[in-house]
């Protein structure tokens, strides 16, 4: 269990703002994302976790160990800390072969076990074949599985990777998917990864810490975070959302129906509570929950007319773009029986709707 | 005419000596400048290439201060070694390393902060004392720098006049040293033994130099 409160300023300089981190969470087994664009802290963070860089307040604690208390002065190095640390660019070391990189990293267990466990990671990473080699000479997924092998070998309490899937192609993702997926099972030990892909998220997240400015916007577990993201801000972030303006007209909790102005039209929805008649607010509703369709007459029960701008066309499905950032997305067969309609109605299904 | 190579050979062993001991005391100052923050820094940064900027007379002077028999420094070497510093071929010694560790230092450094620092971190996570990290990673990372660094080093302490003469002096057969040596045929008219000694200090020159080019053009291949 890791357990993390810390702050840390830094002052602007000419070539960049004031940036100020702020972030209180805790880690337990499993995977946990720190999720956030570029800038938010997320580096920072696993950067304080490590203890390459010395926060100003705050305490870090893992399985009841101290490795950080600015009212204690306690700080202990990096080298102590026990943390399994994979770098963006993997820092494999580049004059020592695969071996000697691993070789390395378990100086830390007793002289007879080390050349054994070496053997032991090499194989259960599938390196043996290429242990005499340099980085240089290694492929992308390679040097992925030496870099997680090389994190391993000390038996670190807490595993924080930083982008590792960064820059990768699609079947080297998904192969470290796999791989950290196996890590998760056989070593069971808390983990904290940072990135900004949000598939990554839902992939191999069980736990997710959503970062912006230096501060943690919402956490939670990735798919209820999706289901019901905090504020407006959240959904950005996200970028899975049509949000779009709206207007409350009417809210009904005997009957859980609500009315909501959005764009000249009337929709139904669910009743909203702690929301009041007149408030103005962001319709939160994903992609594949609209429907869209041909235009038949006039528009039906909780249907817009919209003005198609552009279709991107997917392997699985199809991205409907509408004016007024409308997002629609279906499964290409029933894109297939629709590419025909010249005219398009959008259908919001009342219970799917959400406002922020 | 028969050459004297006394001074060739107390050259070469002076200015050997000389970058060896730069050698240690030069990566420790780099090192230091390149990755800690300390109060007094500026100062040291400064220190370390003052002596590129002071005429070599200046510098011998001071130091003739410093290690004279007289001062305390100076009765201090005396008291360890059991003689005096200041006219014996070891403070041609010292007067090299005030040649060679301000470049040293110049070129270590910029090799040390060239070295990209997650190399380092990785090297702290997996339990390496900053010792083992400087060995292991740092120093292996940066050698052929260091290396044609410490080549130019040993040449520049192979020419030293300035210091050489003013607390080694000009004896010959024991402080004398090429520079001095040259200096004194030249003084005494001895033309042709002036003009040998040039040329050969002039081909180890040339000699030095495309050795360390060719370190460099090297690192920089790979």
């Amino acid at each position: 269990m890791l357990e993390l409160r810390v702050k840390k300023r830094f002052a602007g300089r000419p070539d960049s703002s004031p940036f100020s981190l702020d972030i209180e969470f805790r880690a337990g087994a499993g995977v946990t994302v720190l999720f956030g664009p570029s800038g938010s802290g997320k580096t920072l963070t696993l950067e304080a976790i490590a203890g390459f860089v010395a926060p100003e307040e705050g305490r870090i604690l893992l399985d009841d160990e101290i490795l950080f208390d600015a009212a204690s002065r306690v700080n202990l190095p990096a080298r102590a800390r026990h943390c399994g640390y994979v770098f963006q660019n993997y820092a494999l070391f580049p004059h020592m072969t695969l071996r000697q990189n691993l070789a390395f990293a378990a100086e830390r267990r007793p002289r007879l076990e080390r050349h054994r466990k070496v053997n032991e990671m090499l194989e259960r990473f599938h390196l043996t074949d290429a242990a005499g080699r340099r980085p240089h000479e290694l492929s992308g997924g390679q040097k992925q599985r030496c870099s997680i092998a090389r994190a391993l070998i000390g038996a670190p309490r807490l595993l924080l990777l930083d982008e590792p899937a960064h820059g990768l192609d699609a079947p080297l993702r998904a192969e470290f998917y796999d791989l950290l997926r196996q890590v998760r099972a056989e070593f069971a030990i808390p983990t904290v990864l940072v990135t900004h892909d949000l598939d990554e998220c839902f992939e191999l997240g069980d736990e997710m810490l959503i970062l912006r400015e230096g501060r943690l916007v919402q956490s939670g577990p990735p798919r209820v975070i999706a289901e019901r993201p905090a504020n407006v801000e959240v959904a950005r972030l996200l970028g899975i959302f049509n949000l779009l303006q709206a207007d409350i007209l009417e809210l009904n909790p005997q009957l859980n129906l609500s009315r909501l102005r959005v764009g000249g039209f009337e929709l139904a929805g669910p009743y909203f509570p702690g929301r009041f008649r007149g408030d103005h607010v962001w319709l939160c509703v994903r992609p594949d929950q609209l429907a869209a369709t041909g235009r038949n007459g006039a528009p039906g029960a909780n249907q817009v007319p919209a003005q198609l701008v552009r279709v991107v066309e997917m392997p699985q499905s199809a991205r409907l773009e509408f004016a007024g950032e409308m997002r629609v997305e279906m499964p290409r067969a029933e894109y297939e029986k629709q590419k025909q309609n010249k005219e398009w109605v959008v259908g919001f299904p009342q219970q799917a709707l959400r406002v922020l | 005419m028969p050459v004297d190579w006394f001074p060739l050979w107390l050259s070469l062993k002076v200015a050997l000596i000389a970058t060896a001991l730069s050698l240690i005391v030069g990566l420790w100052l780099a090192y230091l400048l390149a990755h800690r923050r300390f109060r007094g820094m500026e100062v040291l940064d400064a220190a370390t290439a003052l002596p590129l900027v002071l005429p070599p007379t200046v510098l011998g002077y001071y130091l003739l201060v410093v290690f004279g028999r007289q001062a305390a420094l100076g009765r201090f070497y005396e008291w360890v070694t059991g003689s005096p510093l200041v006219f014996t071929w070891q403070a041609a010694v010292l007067a090299a390393m005030f040649h060679a560790v301000p470049l040293l230092v110049i070129f270590a450094r910029a090799a040390f902060e060239s070295v990209d620092r997650n190399y380092e971190r990785a090297a702290r996570n997996l339990g390496a004392s900053n010792w083992r990290v400087f060995w292991k990673v740092t120093l292996p990372l940066t050698r052929r720098s260091i290396l044609a660094a410490a080549i130019l080093a040993f040449a520049r302490s192979l020419g030293d006049f300035g210091i050489t003469i003013m607390i080694a002096g000009n004896i010959p057969g024991r402080t004398q040293t090429m520079a001095v040596a040259i200096y004194d045929a030249v003084e005494s008219g001895n033309g042709a033994l002036a003009r040998t000694l040039v040329v050969i200090v002039s081909v180890l020159a040339v000699v030095i130099l495309s050795l360390a080019n060719r370190l460099v053009a090297r690192q920089a291949a790979s």
